[in-house]
């Protein structure tokens, strides 16, 4: 289970990666979003990949079966989840405010921060 | 206690019984107390008189509980605070060393200096929309990753000063800030996201997450383990965040673009929390990986230290070489950091702490020098000595100092460093300190024969004063780097032991797990 899950953990980075080389940022965000769920299911697989037991204490046991989930895993996940989802609505209206003002999503022509033709400093008084 | 039903020797094997001391409650008090004061400035947003008059007391109090904590540390060595009381490994634990305490201190105060000088460079429209929660928020995010324990908590707090950081750089939401934010946002992300992707790994290869914990069982692990490429990728992510060389493109494309205190704050803290994450993980977590990557790491500091004295040299905003000054600042802690030694280490830690009081220190002059000539550009620049005297001789000492000039703060540490890289025959990384440090004088003092020497073209120059919002800050913060500069030894005996404290962390383990690291 924990070998088929990895491969597939794989092709998510594959492909984020290869959307967030895109120049448009609207690519690059899809890229971010595909990210953001790659590493979450790498989190699950890195708490191993068990389905036989809730991890839940039963009545009159005080510890967990040994064949229970881990639920550690599972609580860094709502964490990450919760952080980027949030993050990635913050940057789709920090995309879309972009693009209202600078009329691009083209990063080679957002280029009002650093100008290309900024002069070097002067020489001499 | 709701407990009653669970025998108490059940109950000692899994929580902490004995009531926390009450100075060790200082621990938590930096984060809770930024957090707090974020939330009550929240709800009394519209309330802009109310807004200036609560931050500054609130930030003065932080410096104060962040003075108190260094010194607990400094009576008592490392002190851990576990959140619900459970035992460490389980319960997420603070965990206080020397190191964090003198970083958490060097934050506390540039918030101060920071909070100050944004009353007179944060408008009212920028306050409305909520610049000192921000601000709050983020230097409790700081001064959060620099005091937890926990690996997945130190992501958490990443996160937590992330968020404001963008909430801070967007205020005004003007073109150019948008252009450098949607840069900024996007590469940090993606940089955390590399961190957390770290994190994943170590636990699937420790199933723990506490630092003590991992620290302890780092040598026992044996040869299975993949910890050259989980430490690669951390080395990888806390590089992005404090831009080192292959990725710091995204510094100069956006620190110039916010408000002056917001850009000062950001170069003074945000980096150095890359930095000291990478210290914390690669020094104390890993020392045998951080040793085999040493070179690596070696080189990425002397190219990061080049190309950022390089990058400030061509340019002619002072903003934008300020913020290639940032750049090499990072190389040159990264170059101790590469060494490993003692000696090294502590330059690292000390030239950190400098350079977040100096870093701000010069963002706030830009500032000034920008309102009283009226530009940021060199070509424009002119006259500032003869306007005012007061304000050029602060520059000189600030310029001084970032350049590495005796009798100021950046004289010591790279002294230390280059001594150490020449004993230990790394002669490449003392030579490319010692040449960055040339290009970044020139660069400085280019600046100001340029902006400050140098009489307008129409010959008449009106005088100028600094406002208190302008001076005070500038002037504290000058006058905290001469004061290190002519009497280093008291940080300089600090940063040493706190190095071999980081070297060497048996106080810290001790601190966590008082009966000794569980074995399962």
């Amino acid at each position: 289970m924990e070998g088929f899950m990895a491969v597939v953990v794989g092709i998510f980075f594959t492909v984020a990666i290869y959307l967030m080389l895109s120049q448009y940022i609207i690519r690059i965000l899809l890229g971010v979003a595909i990210l953001g769920n790659a590493v979450n299911m790498l989190l699950f697989v890195a708490g191993r990949v068990t389905r036989e037991a809730p991890p839940i204490i039963g009545k009159g046991a005080d510890m967990l079966p040994a064949t229970a989930a881990n639920p550690l895993p599972q609580a860094l996940i709502l964490t990450a989840i919760v952080i980027s989802f949030s993050f990635f609505a913050f940057l789709l209206v920090l995309a879309y405010r972009a693009y209202q003002t600078l009329k691009t999503d083209d990063t080679h022509q957002m280029r009002l921060a650093e100008p290309e033709d900024a002069p070097p400093p002067p020489l001499g008084y | 206690m709701a407990a009653s039903s669970i025998p108490l020797e059940a109950l000692e094997k899994s929580m902490v019984l004995a009531p926390v001391p009450a100075e060790h409650w200082l621990v938590i008090a930096p984060p809770v107390w930024c957090m707090l004061v974020g939330a009550i400035l929240i709800m009394v947003r519209k309330r802009m008189g109310l807004q200036s008059w609560l931050s500054i007391p609130a930030l003065g109090g932080l410096v104060l509980i962040d003075a108190a904590l260094l010194a607990v540390v400094i009576r008592e060595g490392p002190i851990t605070m576990v959140m619900g009381r459970w035992l460490p490994p389980f319960g997420i634990a603070f965990t206080v060393d020397l190191t964090g305490a003198l970083f958490n201190l060097a934050c506390g105060i540039a918030a101060l200096a920071g909070g100050i000088a944004a009353l007179g460079d944060i408008d009212r429209t920028r306050r409305t929309y909520g610049f000192f929660p921000f601000l709050f928020l983020m230097v409790g995010g700081v001064s959060g990753a620099f005091l937890t324990g926990d690996i997945f908590n130190l992501y958490v707090w990443f996160e937590v000063l992330l968020i404001s950081s963008f909430g801070l750089l967007i205020l005004g939401s003007e073109r150019e800030q948008l252009d450098g934010a949607t840069k900024y946002a996007i590469l940090n992300l993606i940089g955390t996201t590399l961190f957390l992707i770290a994190v994943g790994i170590l636990y699937a290869v420790f199933g723990t997450l506490n630092m003590a914990d991992i620290a302890a069982k780092a040598p026992t692990l044996g040869h299975d383990a993949p910890m050259m490429t989980l430490s690669l990728v951390f080395i990888a992510a806390f590089m992005m965040k404090a831009a080192a060389f292959p990725v710091n493109f995204w510094l100069p494309a956006s620190y110039h673009t916010p408000r002056i205190v917001v850009a000062g704050l950001f170069a003074g803290l945000l980096t150095k929390v890359g930095v000291y994450a990478l210290i914390r993980v690669m020094v104390m977590m890993f020392p045998e990986e951080g040793n085999a990557y040493s070179i690596v790491i070696g080189v990425v500091a002397v190219l990061t230290m080049l190309t950022g004295s390089l990058g400030a040299i061509a340019q002619s905003d002072i903003r934008r070489m300020l913020g290639y000054m940032v750049i090499t600042g990072i190389g040159i802690i990264l170059s101790g950091v590469a060494l490993g030694a003692q000696t090294a280490i502590s330059g690292a830690l000390f030239y950190s702490l400098h350079s977040m009081i100096v870093m701000l220190a010069l963002y706030l002059m830009a500032g000034i020098a920008g309102r009283m000539g009226g530009s940021f550009s060199l070509h424009e620049l002119s006259g500032l000595y003869a306007k005012s005297p007061l304000f050029a001789a602060l520059t000189l000492a600030l310029f001084f100092s970032v350049s590495g000039l005796p009798p100021f703060s950046g004289f010591w540490p790279k002294a230390m460093l280059v001594k150490a890289a020449f004993d230990f025959g790394a002669w490449w990384q003392g030579a490319a300190i010692l040449v960055s440090g040339l290009l970044t004088t020139i660069a400085a003092t280019r600046a100001f024969a340029l902006g400050w020497w140098r009489m307008p073209a129409s010959g008449a120059v009106v005088p100028a004063r600094m406002t208190a919002a302008e001076l005070i800050p500038l002037a504290g913060l000058t006058l905290l780097s001469v004061g290190v500069g002519i009497y280093p030894e008291p940080l300089l005996a600090l940063a040493q032991t706190a190095a071999s404290g980081l070297l060497e962390p048996v106080a810290y383990l001790h601190s966590v797990f008082p009966s000794g690291v569980p074995t399962p």
